[in-house]
């Protein structure tokens, strides 16, 4: 497993969050919230770190991070888009909508695409049913989201990524 | 509010921010200050109007104007019109489909005639952000009301003698049940606000705690007072963070002015408030599986009785009310008992917040006194069914409910009327379907969620819902048997029986009223292998599209069942009724002109 390094110095916030803490052990899915806003997602070290921090058997980590579908312990793309399948989204098309971002992002299996660029899950309603079908791209929400918006949607994430690079060269001259 | 001579309400609720409303408001401010109206035009952002379908919406004051669907430069053109000439802008107010008429004001519109607002009372009148706003409006008169006038006692009697009853699905009287916990003896208690909001496509909670979050605060705290607890837990979903922000906005500013932590209102009543998140898991809305999550452990639900009220939270005596439970607290108290107890039916009193979605054509929200019937809030406030599609069903309840036909839609609706029918009310949610929908597909869609929710304590719900999910696809896959069927009707049976929670005990529910409704729509599917809504892919049929169709007559040579007919280079047809779907005909045309459907 040596491919992921877990940073240290992550880490040492991590832990710092956790003294912080009053009662630590009722405070497991909260530590694992912040772990996962921190690396991206929940890797196996950053579990054993906070078992032995809190003094809790691995296996009680793993147990709660399994249970939760909010937590992920595979590393997520670097743009994640969300296709609700709640009710209200599902009798309005969702699962199409599904099946568009799988063939234009050609993500055959699983949730991620071969560059590791895009994650692409699905929720449960965001409470935005008014506005079916829902896509949240990045914390933002699409409603009333047709198969034929998919590609604008993506084109979208993709010209804001080259607007940070273009930002990133100007504040490296 | 205050010196202004106009207030301008813009809907910032999680479905108006989607349809780009944050620059509605952007725009608005830029054009207010460029008018130099600043200090007569009062721009305040509130929480959801429900009316999410014609977001996103502006509200004028006291002019009493609605606008509909604002977008950044209709927002300026209000500033020119409306601001600064008083010209109210014709184009953006609502018109009314029947009539087409134009409607300048809230109150004409069908789709709030009929409402009567008293959990959302304040959802798209006050800036949520703003607790001066909520106190402008009588907030936190009924906490103080209660603890200078009244005992704790006296407040679970008004409670109890308002009729109110869990809004949260299972519909037990909320005063009872903080009379029950208050008596348990205890070193502590504590209040927990269940507001995970798990059905998915209910979204009255959310709208609730983005819109009014003071109203839940102060509840609790007055639930707090009653049951003798000194702090309580809002356990909100982590699906919604602008509910979070607004809460966490909400909480230190009522600590800031007194209104909780130690001695509020200079009381030696004190009481915390401490917000926890969920992390996506269904089961964690049922009380005892979100105790347990809120200790940090599985969501797992455990065994009752004990029930919370008993042993809950930390092993203490806990009261477990939904956000819109709280919602009502507090009208009740100012308003009294028998104002609250004259709205609603004989067994269920006052209003509900319904939150219709699906194929309707007002989707939002909407709070009707009990009893109103579905025909009414589907038809009437709901504006009847997208594209003059023929209504099919409505599925009340979430993924633990059953749909209701054509048949029902005249029952006044409350907790016992819907359990008649084979549905309940649960949180709120409807769902409306219209022909184009498959109900052996909705079915699967719904054991397919809590498939993915169960939380695999119990084998009635573990293994007994996945095998109900593979007859279900088997059969819309077009390779189920009438067998198939008795089995459905029998596992789900032992499931109600013998599952462990709520969960699992209700999860069948969408498979057994849907068999009840749409029997022939099963028996289609397994024995002609047809799906009558066009829905399951596998079972569409062939067609030949007239004006592609060259009328070769290849078609007609491969078809094994022989039943294409047409003359030669004349536009064929497939006898639909009897196609086989096996596609052979599709391979062998030249122009394209078969598809399925
Ligand atoms: C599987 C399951 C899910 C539930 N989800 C919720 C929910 O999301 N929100 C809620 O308020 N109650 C939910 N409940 C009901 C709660 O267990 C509990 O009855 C309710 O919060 C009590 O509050 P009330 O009396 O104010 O309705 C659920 C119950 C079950 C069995
Ligand atoms: S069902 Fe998709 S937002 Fe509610």
């Amino acid at each position: 497993m040596g491919e992921y390094k877990v940073d240290a110095e992550k880490l040492k916030k991590l832990g710092d969050f956790i003294e912080g803490l009053e009662y630590a052990e009722g405070e497991l899915i909260n530590i694992l919230r912040e772990a996962q806003e921190m690396f991206g997602y929940l890797p196996m070290d950053v579990q054993l770190f906070i078992a032995r921090k809190l003094g809790i058997p691995a296996a009680k980590v793993y147990g709660v991070a399994t249970f939760y579908s909010y937590f992920t312990m595979t590393p997520r793309g670097k743009h994640v888009i969300s296709v609700c399948l709640g009710t209200a989204c599902f009798v309005k098309g969702a699962d199409r909508i599904v099946e568009e971002f799988r063939k234009q992002l050609n993500i055959k299996e699983g949730t991620i695409s071969e560059d590791g660029m895009y994650t692409l899950d699905s929720i449960r309603c965001v409470g935005a049913c008014g506005l079916a079908p829902v896509v949240i791209v990045d914390g933002k929400v699409h409603g009333r989201v047709k198969p034929e918006d998919v590609a604008a949607i993506i084109r979208g994430i993709n010209e804001d990524e080259s607007g940070e690079q273009m930002l990133v060269k100007q504040n490296v001259q | 509010m205050g010196s202004y001579r106009m207030d301008v309400l813009v809907c910032g609720g999680t479905g108006c921010q989607a349809s780009n409303s944050i620059d509605v408001i952007e725009t608005m401010s830029k054009e207010i200050k460029a008018a130099g109206l600043e200090k007569e035009i009062n721009l305040v952002t509130t929480g959801c109007f429900g009316f999410c379908e014609q977001g996103p919406i502006v509200k004028i004051q006291p002019d009493n104007v609605f606008y509909v669907k604002v977008t950044p430069e209709s927002a300026a053109v209000i500033v020119k019109e409306h601001f600064v000439k008083g010209r109210v802008v014709k184009e953006l107010l609502y018109e009314e489909p029947k009539t087409r008429k134009k409607l300048e004001e809230q109150s004409d519109m069908p789709f709030y005639k009929k409402q009567e607002r008293i959990a959302l009372r304040n959802c798209g009148l006050i800036d949520p952000e703003n607790i001066n706003e909520y106190i402008a409006v009588d907030g936190y008169q009924a906490l103080g009301k209660a603890l200078s006038e009244m005992t704790p006692e006296q407040v679970i009697d008004e409670v109890k003698r308002s009729g109110l009853r869990g809004r949260g699905g299972g519909g037990f009287p909320t005063g009872t049940k903080w009379e029950l916990t208050r008596m348990s003896k205890a070193d502590r208690r504590f209040i927990i606000c269940n507001a995970d909001e798990g059905d998915p496509g209910a979204f009255m909670d959310r709208s609730i705690l983005e819109g009014d979050p003071h109203s839940v605060l102060e509840a609790m705290a007055i639930a707090g007072y009653a049951i003798g607890a000194d702090s309580g837990y809002i356990y909100i979903r982590a699906e919604y963070p602008l509910a979070i922000n607004r809460l966490k906005i909400a909480v230190k500013q009522a600590y800031d002015m007194g209104l909780l932590g130690k001695n509020i209102l200079g009381t030696d009543f004190s009481f915390d408030i401490h917000l926890k998140y969920g992390a996506g898991a269904f089961v964690c809305g049922e009380e005892t599986a979100l105790i347990n999550s809120i200790e940090g452990g599985r969501g797992e639900p455990t065994v009752k009785p004990p029930f919370p009220a008993e042993v809950g939270l930390w092993k203490m005596p806990t009261n477990i009310n939904n956000v819109e439970t709280f919602a009502n607290v507090c009208p009740i108290l100012l308003r009294g008992a028998d104002w609250f107890a004259s709205i609603g039916t004989e067994k269920s009193k006052g209003t509900k917040v319904f939150a219709l979605a699906g194929k309707v054509n007002n989707v939002g929200l909407v709070e009707v006194p009990m009893g109103t019937t579905l025909r009414e809030i589907i038809f009437d406030l709901g504006g009847g069914i997208k594209n003059n599609r023929k209504f099919k069903a409505v599925q009340t309840g979430g993924p633990s409910g059953g749909c209701i036909t054509e048949e029902n839609l005249n029952i006044p609706i409350d907790y016992d009327s819907l359990t008649e029918i084979g549905s309940m009310m649960g949180s709120g949610g409807m769902i409306v379907m219209d022909e184009d929908d498959c109900m052996v597909n909705i079915a699967k869609f719904y054991l397919e969620f809590t498939v993915d929710e169960a939380c695999g304590r119990c084998t009635a719900c573990r293994v007994g819902n996945k095998r109900l999910h593979e007859i279900l696809t088997k059969i819309t896959e077009g390779k189920g048997t009438e067998e198939d069927l008795e089995r459905l009707k029998d596992l789900s049976q032992i499931i109600k029986d013998s599952s462990l929670c709520g969960l699992g005990q209700t999860a069948p529910n969408p498979v057994l009223s849907t068999m009840k409704y749409f029997w022939h729509e099963y028996l289609a599917h397994v024995n002609d292998k047809y799906c009558p809504a066009g829905v399951c892919k596998a079972l569409l049929k062939y067609h030949i599209i007239p004006e592609k169709c060259k009328g070769c007559t290849l078609c007609t040579k491969v078809c094994p069942k022989g039943i294409i007919s047409g003359k030669l280079k004349e536009a064929h047809v497939i006898n639909k009724e009897e196609c086989i779907a096996c596609g052979a005909c599709e391979q062998v045309c030249k122009f394209g002109a078969i598809t399925r459907m």
